[in-house]
This record gives C-alpha cells, structure tokens and sequence, in this order.
C-alpha cells in the first residue's frame, strides 16, 4: 500500500537541497528528500578543493564546507524529512515512486517529483581510446572519490586525458599527495576547464598540458604500462611522425559529464539521446507535468552556485504546481 | 619588464599584464575587479596558496577528515606542508572550522576542519 506525500526529491545534493529548502519556504509542508548515500551533500563531499560559494554565499568555499551550509539549513527544517541510503527503484508517470532503504521496500504517491540526480562521468569507452584494458585506467572523479573519500592513492604515476575541470584538479591533487602527473591531453585547441585551474594546478607544477592532443592508445597486460600520444590537426587527424610514448601506470579520464536520467526515463518522458537532458520548453521541466528535474540531471552546470539558483526555482516551481492542482481538484469537487 | 598571468581569485580568470620591476609590481591592466590588482601583487613579490587536503583519522565515522588552512600559506611551502599532513591522525571528533594544528609549521594560518565528523557508530 503506497503512502502519500507531497513532494519527493531525489538526491540530496546541492541541487536537492536547494529544491527542497525553496518548496518549504514557497508553502510545502511535507516534503521528503531522498538520498541514496549515508550524507547530504552528495558529489561536494570529495570536492575538497575551494572555489565554490563566491556567488552564493560570497566567500570562497570548500566542497564540503558549501555544502555544509546546505545540510544545516535543511537540518533546521522540520517539514522536510531527510532519508538516507535510500534508492530510488522505479518512477511512472503517475508519479509513483519506490524506493529501498535499510531494511525496508517503500512505495509512495507523490503530489510532485523533483529529480535532482546529478550526472555520470564520460568513460574511456565513450571516447574510444583503443588498446589493451589493464588496471589503472579511473574516470577522474572516481580517483577523486578514491584519495579524498576513500584514502588510498590510484597509482604511482598518471596521464590524464582530457582537460576538464575535475582532471586539472585532480593532477594538482595526486601530486600533493605524492604521485607523478606526466602530462594533461587535450584534443581540442584550448582546455575545457577554467583558466585558473590551468594556472593553479598545472603551472604552478610545472605539469605539461599537450593542447590538440590526443592518446592513441594505452598499453599494459594488468596495469597500464604506457600511453601513446599524438599531434592532431584542426579536424582532429593524426599528424604523421608526432607520436611519442609516456610511461604511466595510471590514466585519468576527465572528458566530461552525462546527466543521470534513468528514473525520467522509466516514468516515460522524452529524453534528448544525444545529451540525455530531458527534453522540456524551460530549464526544470520535464514532458511530464508535476515532474521536475534540477542541476546536473538538468543540464550540466560549471559552477554548483548556479545549481542552488536554478534548483531553487525547481522547488518553487513544483510549490506552484502543487498550488495549482489543489485548487483544480478543490473546483472540480 | 612585462610579465603575463592569469588572477586565480574566481571563475572569471582575468588575463592580467604585469609591469614587474624585480620582485615588485609597478603597473596592472586587465583586470575585471579590485582583486585582480592585489592578486598580482601578491603573485610577482611572494605566491601564496590555500591548502586543501585530507588528514587520515581514527575511530571516526570516516577515514579521511577533509581540511585547509585558513588563509593563504606561501606557494614554496605546500609540498613541506603536506609532508606535516602526512604525519598527523586525528582522534577526536570535529565540527567545521575547528582548528586541527593551530598556527601550522609557523605559517600563521590554521589549519582547519571543513565539515563535521563525529566519532564511528
């Protein structure tokens, strides 16, 4: 037998906690978050680094100290109730929702579904780097996770692939921690990430950035062993007699984010194949009414002080849906 | 002489010229706010840089206690820092902002807590 509730987030990120704390104070007394971790906070716990908050909050925060910030608020709202190490299993249309948590299969009918899920990184696999598939090769957030959660180091010596914010911070952070960062790859003519993480975490190492980069291949029977690389030109075609090889026992992925929509896609809405954001006239919205979705699961953002903005104007638009379906119901009765 | 640098003070990174006259900054241009000028102030006669990094724990509820100093350290002085880093457990439980190594390797900065980690359930 289903429960009722008027409104169940899923995730308890940034984007889930802006949601959440801004359909409180838009009129939404029951509101359940749903996190699938054993904290709030989500991808800000490993983001150790600063750099977050200069918008927001106005000073310049670290990852876990932003979200902080975040959790204490939603601590001090008694109408939104947190559940921990809780999956979400199935979404429909109807906005029937079921989840686990410890001990516990749950179903509930929610009024309105906000998706704050968040994104996966880009793999190896999808950037089609070709070669043997030994140990060693980590998308860079999961290395991340790895040292700043988890405490171990992923290898000795790295190549990182790609020049996205995450791997930039990443090289810096191995080598704090005493690893050897070789080079940074990047296909493209400039890096993807910001200018000042080029500056404070590659320069300040002295750590090369190979710009119109790419590896053609990763070699190693059970760990990485080496990586090739090559010039490319502007069509991204190897350029003959560039090629050299760069001995490494650890490869970073960092081409990216994917927004995680598996649950919208459950209940049936339409979802653009090509950047699986949800196919929506306006930032939040999904095809299905009374379903939202916020921040990374959205689209993918640069800076978490824009998820708290945006996200919060999910809750405050699933506050004015709730709004306006009571009052249908009240007229058709 | 002229020196090229990019201000790391937020997202934007201004592309900052630096007029340098030795270890001193003379003139700046290209900056979008007050702080790029400080900034390359700062640059040219002594980096500096805030340290963000984790310290290995006992009997709390995770294993690693992310921390960082509470103001900028010099640049020169990061990778010492880290060895100290390496060197240190915590054991009791913190709250955000609660000083780990007060005055840290004499830099005059603290090196602080940046969440809340009470002791293993």
């Amino acid at each position: 037998m289903a429960s009722k509730r008027e409104l169940v987030i899923v995730g308890g990120g940034p984007a889930g906690m802006a949601a959440a704390l801004a359909a409180n104070k838009s009129g939404v007394r029951d509101i359940l978050l749903l996190e699938r971790d054993q904290y709030l906070g989500g991808i800000l716990n490993q983001c150790i680094h600063p750099g977050f908050g200069l918008h927001r909050f106005k000073a310049e925060l670290t990852g876990p100290e932003y979200a902080g910030r975040f959790i204490k608020m939603v601590g001090d709202s008694p109408e939104i109730e947190v559940s921990l190490r809780s999956f979400v299993v199935k979404l429909t249309g109807e906005k029937l929702l079921s989840y686990l948590r410890p001990g516990a299969f749950e179903e509930i009918e929610a009024g309105a579904v906000i998706l704050a899920t968040g994104a996966r990184e880009r793999t190896r696999e999808m950037i089609h780097i070709p070669g043997s598939r030994p140990a060693g090769v980590y998308p860079a957030g999961l290395a991340q996770k790895m040292i700043n959660i988890e405490g171990w180091l992923p290898g000795r010596e790295a190549v990182i692939v790609g020049s996205g914010d995450i791997g930039l911070i990443m090289a810096r952070r191995m080598v704090m921690e005493g690893m050897k960062v070789k080079a940074v790859i990047e296909i493209q003519k400039t890096s993807r990430g910001l200018a000042r993480n080029v500056v404070q975490c590659l320069e300040d190492y002295g750590i090369p950035l190979y710009l119109s980069h790419k590896i053609t291949k990763i070699h190693g029977a059970d760990r990485v062993e080496k990586v090739d690389v090559v010039e490319v030109d502007k069509n991204f075609n190897e350029k003959p007699g560039t090629g050299f090889a760069l001995a490494c026992d650890t490869v970073l992925v960092s081409v990216g984010l994917i927004p995680e929509n598996e649950l919208l896609e459950l209940a049936g809405a339409e979802i653009d194949r090509a950047t699986n954001t949800p196919i929506a006239p306006e930032v939040n919205l999904t095809s299905i009414a009374g379903i939202f979705a916020c921040g990374n699961a959205c689209k993918i953002y640069d800076l978490v002080d824009w998820v708290s903005r945006d996200s919060e104007k999910a809750g405050k638009m699933a506050a004015e849906y709730l709004k306006t379906r009571w009052n249908t119901q009240t007229q058709i009765l | 002489m002229k020196r090229l640098m990019t201000c790391i003070e937020c997202p934007k990174g201004c592309r900052l010229t630096a007029g340098v006259g030795g270890r001193r900054l003379i003139s700046v241009t290209g900056q979008k706010c007050p702080r790029g000028k400080k900034y390359a102030k700062r640059e040219v006669e002594s980096p500096m840089r805030t340290l963000t990094t984790t310290v290995l724990t006992s009997r709390l509820e995770l294993k690693m206690l992310p921390v960082r100093t509470n103001k900028p350290i010099p640049k020169s002085k990061l990778l010492e820092a880290m060895k100290a880093v390496k060197r240190m457990t915590l054991i009791s439980p913190v709250r955000t902002g609660s000083v780990i190594a007060p005055n840290f390797l004499g830099l005059d900065a603290d090196l602080i807590a940046t969440r809340d980690l009470g002791k293993k359930l």
